[in-house]
């Protein structure tokens, strides 16, 4: 604030006096001629827009990042995705290849179509790089918008995308090649025949997701890939420079030398990212009027979800839960109004075979700790919030004897279908097409499915008489809200005057 | 007493900084204090600050035992920790030199003291001022953790989120109890000779993968005490990867996946990985050895119906069923052969002999293939327990295994510390020329700098004991990793100029 004068000497001239901003002060920089649809972002946008277009851009690609991270919680198939964004796609943020017009990149309206994706992205960085969360979620999002762009492109221009990014891949000779043949031919999945890839040779750290589903050869730190793994490779390569980039640029925001006109719009811009269940507000799960002690979890535990369910007939069974199930369990109860107290109550006296001392000093902290109540630092007096759909399936590692997790993603069928009828789901038809969506690895739907059966009279009953409207039906994709339209439900149908 | 405390400090050669420290909010440090350059001064008032900090309620340790059944109180630990515990090497290790650095000096370390609180964010310039501190405050146990890009002392001072860890070892952690559904002898804490071939077989396999695979050489493995091993992948690639590839690994080695609930634990698609091939060569004998014959896993009826539960095809299954059905005492070595007989004899008309040998393969692998507490191995912030230090619980060190004669170790014959100490008595009563130094306490840490002068040099207490050989096992280890980190430290110096010497900006 004190050094703003030597900035304010004369704003046209800026460039050229501070040494920082001489490398853009070249004109060749000015105007990008974009070559190809694809862009790796890897140079910022220097010339000049206005301020309604800065707005206006940013916010069109707002919309396209808003929709696929809503596909994604919704856990739809790429598939699904792709036939839900294309049309929005077209509407808001065309990007043509250069097929698409006689004059190839040298169309005007291929430029323009670039240059607007070009500084959209780079607005948004600049509104998504404050909190760590964002900068997570705006990676995860752009990544999957460049992934679909990426499958989208005809082959020859991808190839001449690849061809201008100068990676560092060393093609794997044909000597090599025969050496490690079986190796090559065992690792890779659907392969059946040796010569017709072209086999490539990077650090494996280039391609951590195909090392993870051990879908790739490694020998002594290296990586063969295959050509057509290609798109992993350059998925990682743009995850990885984004997620660099959008660090920088979050270390260089408090230095943003701004007046007030591009702030207000970048704030509104991050607060506008919002979507189904990224953010679960502490009051949405409450009940109004329930009364939700430690002693009353075993009569509401009919309304909860199968994931909660399962814990605390697992609980009740076992007098005890690993460490993620009582987690999970502890923040879903805090979800429906259980304060810290009754909490702690609860797990004691769920823990039959422990000592106060052992209940003190081995889990206690936990409970308190999830609440908030102690440690963290910065989330001191909220803790963690409850465990969302998308978090709960995210979990791909439901270990040895856990019993955490989302029932229809992490047991075995048979095991679910049990689990179900001793739940009271005993519709043949139902249990049929929970089969049929867990097999799709719909598991939303299927619980969802579960839901609308076990509740079909109620929600009949309130749609017929109007008093809940379609949006307050809408597909569950939080534990919370599961037992919290469950309860109402129920609370409904009840005759009125009791209760 | 024999192991007498001695509160005097021994001189250190490296104490030109002060200790820097988080000054805890409002509890009126003078800043000069704070800028002390008299260490000798400063250091025991920081500590004792830190203890406050974390509102833990005793800063003094209490003389009380910790646990009655492995006979190790709070004089014990101290003794362990003033004449055997090799401050000097563990610090080398986790400095990759001699001179102190970063490495060392923003590693967290979190104590567990004798009265079971925990203290984490602990940090120290220097393998003095950590010999000093260890001493001080006599934890029951230590863990290690990552490397900050500050120091972990300071984290008070700075806006949230501007301390990150920056490097650890990538580090893997076997424990038996996650084998519980699959071995008979023993169950929960327990442990015998049957049941550690569960673990030699993981340390084979997960050594295997990382050295071949991944080109990892500097692997540690520790015995951790109990029921368990850990690894510490100490190469300068493998301590800098962020946590995405860390989990490519943790991932690349998961093999048995699911919870209690979820059926069949293995489930692999065909042809099988290089990983997983090499993996079942290394596993098929295990198998017919500690699970057929000394777990002898199958007898049971239900475990023989968990078996058959895992097998693909109905007919076979139930002429399986029938024959264990009439005679119930069949041992596994007969049950798993019966498998291929009655398969053989073309009893079931459906039977697909790849799926069988598949589901066979599966089964070896469910029943034997290293079971990973993975969350420990995909966040570089994990915390594990330190090399050499005791299990409160057995008193046995946590000494380094060997993966080339992983065969040959013993859990159960590990030296506990009581073992340890009482072998030095013994050792002095039979040497009592050299007795009189020592009772000087400075074994570790301040012995000369590092230079052992032949002959004139006194025998250090841990060369009296059955410790030697696990320390000069640490000992050869650290120098084949301070070989390798030579030359990246040279890289990087003539790249950025000479770092070595603490950063100033870094206080």
């Amino acid at each position: 604030m004190i050094r703003q004068d030597i900035n304010r000497i004369d704003p046209k001239r800026r460039a050229t006096i501070d040494h920082k901003k001489r490398q853009f002060a070249t004109p060749t920089y000015k105007q990008q001629d974009y070559p190809h649809r694809l862009n790796l972002y890897d140079t910022p946008p220097t010339a000049e827009i206005t301020l309604e277009q800065f707005e206006q851009w940013a916010i069109d690609r707002l919309r396209i990042l808003a929709e696929i991270e809503a596909c994604s919680y919704r856990n739809k198939t790429p598939a699904e995705t792709a036939s839900h964004i294309t049309p929005l796609l077209q509407k808001y943020l065309p990007l043509s290849s250069n097929t698409s017009s006689p004059n190839g990149a040298a169309d005007q309206r291929l430029k323009n179509e670039r240059q607007k994706d070009h500084y959209s992205h780079f607005i948004l960085r600049l509104a998504f790089s404050a909190t760590e969360d964002l900068r997570r979620r705006f990676a995860r999002a752009e990544t999957m918008l460049f992934r679909y762009r990426f499958q989208q492109d005809d082959s020859r221009e991808r190839r001449a995308f690849i061809d201008g990014l100068n990676l560092d891949w060393e093609a794997v000779s044909d000597e090599e090649r025969a050496e490690v043949a079986e190796n090559l031919l065992s690792s890779t999945p659907g392969l059946r025949r040796l010569d017709e890839e072209t086999w490539y040779k990077v650090d494996w750290e280039k391609v951590p997701e195909l090392v993870e589903r051990r879908a790739v050869f490694v020998k002594r730190g290296k990586a063969y890939v295959p050509g057509r793994e290609q798109l992993a490779m350059i998925m990682a390569e743009f995850t990885a420079r984004l997620e660099r980039a959008l660090e920088l640029t979050s270390r260089a925001l408090p230095r943003l030398d701004e007046d007030d006109r591009l702030t207000p719009i970048l704030n509104h811009l991050s607060k506008n990212f919002g979507s189904a269940d990224s953010v679960f507000s502490e009051s949405e799960g409450h009940v109004d009027g329930a009364a939700i002690t430690a002693s009353s979890i075993d009569q509401l535990s009919q309304h909860f979800p199968l994931c909660m369910r399962s814990l605390h007939i697992n609980l009740r069974k076992n007098n005890h839960l690993k460490h993620f199930g009582r987690l999970q369990y502890t923040l879903f109860l805090k979800g429906i109004g259980l304060s810290l107290e009754e909490c702690i109550l609860f797990w004691r006296q769920s823990f039959k075979g422990k000592t106060d001392d052992e209940f003190n000093s081995q889990y206690k902290y936990n409970i308190r700790h999830a609440y908030g109540d102690v440690g963290g630092d910065a989330r001191r007096g909220r803790g963690y919030p409850p465990y969302s759909c998308q978090k709960i399936l995210g979990d791909n590692n439901v270990g040895i004897g856990q019993t955490h997790g989302c029932p229809y993603r992490h047991y075995s069928v048979d095991n679910l279908v049990g689990l179900l009828q001793s739940t009271g789901v005993h519709d043949k038809g139902i249990l049929r097409e929970v089969r049929d969506d867990v097999g799709k690895q719909r598991y939303h739907i299927a619980c969802n499915r579960v839901f609308e059966w076990s509740h079909k009279n109620e929600i009949k009953k309130v749609k017929d008489d109007g008093t809940w409207s379609q949006a307050d039906l809408d597909t569950i994709v939080h534990p919370n809200v599961y037992f919290k339209r469950s309860y109402l439900l129920k609370q409904l149908a009840k005759p009125p005057g009791r209760d | 007493m024999p192991h007498s405390v001695s509160p005097k400090k021994s001189p250190s050669q490296n104490d030109d900084e002060a200790m820097p420290d988080a000054p805890a909010e409002g509890n009126g440090v003078k800043l000069e204090d704070m800028f002390e350059d008299d260490d000798d001064e400063e250091f025991p008032a920081s500590s004792a600050r830190d203890v406050k900090m974390e509102s833990s309620p005793a800063p003094v340790p209490q003389p009380a035992p910790t646990s009655a059944s492995s006979g190790v109180d709070s004089d014990v630990m101290l003794a362990f920790y003033q004449r055997l515990f090799p401050f000097r090497y563990l610090f080398q290790w986790l400095n990759h030199g001699i001179v102190p650095t970063r490495d060392f000096g923003n590693r967290e370390f979190a104590l567990t003291l004798q009265n079971d609180a925990y203290l984490r964010y602990q940090s120290y310039p220097t393998a003095d001022l950590f010999r000093n501190d260890i001493l001080k405050m006599n934890p029951s146990r230590f863990e290690i953790g990552p490397v900050y890009s500050t120091n972990p002392r300071d984290r008070k001072t700075l806006r949230g989120g501007q301390m990150k860890p920056v490097s650890k070892e990538m580090v893997f952690d076997i424990d038996m109890t996650d084998y519980d559904d699959i071995r008979t002898c023993c169950s929960g804490a327990n442990i015998c000779g049957k049941c550690w071939s569960f673990v030699t077989m993981a340390i084979k396999v997960i050594d295997a993968a990382l050295r071949e695979d991944f080109g990892f050489e500097h692997i540690l493995w520790v015995y951790s005490g109990r029921r368990g091993a850990h690894a510490w992948v100490c190469d300068p690639r493998a301590r800098n990867m962020p946590d995405d590839r860390r989990r490519a690994i943790a991932g690349y080695l998961e093999v048995v996946k699911g919870g209690a609930s979820s059926g069949k634990k293995v489930n692999l698609k065909r042809p099988l990985h290089p990983h997983i091939s090499r993996s079942l060569d290394i596993l098929k004998n295990h198998f017919g050895q500690t699970t057929l014959v000394d777990q002898d896993t199958f007898a049971s009826s239900e475990q023989a119906d968990k078996l058959l539960q895992l097998l693909p095809d109905k007919s076979l299954n139930d002429a399986l069923r029938r024959k264990w059905g009439s005679s119930p005492d069949r041992p596994s070595t007969n049950k798993w052969a019966d498998i291929d007989a009655l398969a053989k004899t073309g009893k079931s008309s459906t039977l697909n002999t790849s799926t069988l040998r598949d589901a066979k393969q599966d089964i070896v692998l469910e029943y034997t293939y290293p079971r990973l507490d993975a969350e420990v191995s995909k966040k570089m912030i994990h915390l594990l327990k330190s090399p050499f230090v005791i299990h409160p619980g057995t008193g046995r060190v946590c000494v380094p295994i060997d993966p080339k004669k992983v065969e040959d170790f013993d859990p159960l014959s590990v030296p506990t510390v009581l073992n340890l100490l009482a072998e030095i008595d013994a050792y002095d009563a039979k040497h009592p020329a050299g007795s009189g130094e020592v009772e000087m306490p400075d074994v570790e840490g301040s012995a000369v700098n590092g230079s052992d002068i032949k002959g004139a040099r006194k025998l250090q207490d841990y060369e009296k004991t059955s410790l030697k050989p696990y320390i000069d096992f640490f000992r050869s280890f650290i120098a084949n990793l301070l070989k390798e980190e030579r030359v990246v430290k040279r890289e990087r110096e003539e790249t950025t100029g000479p770092s070595v010497k603490p950063d100033p900006m870094e206080f």
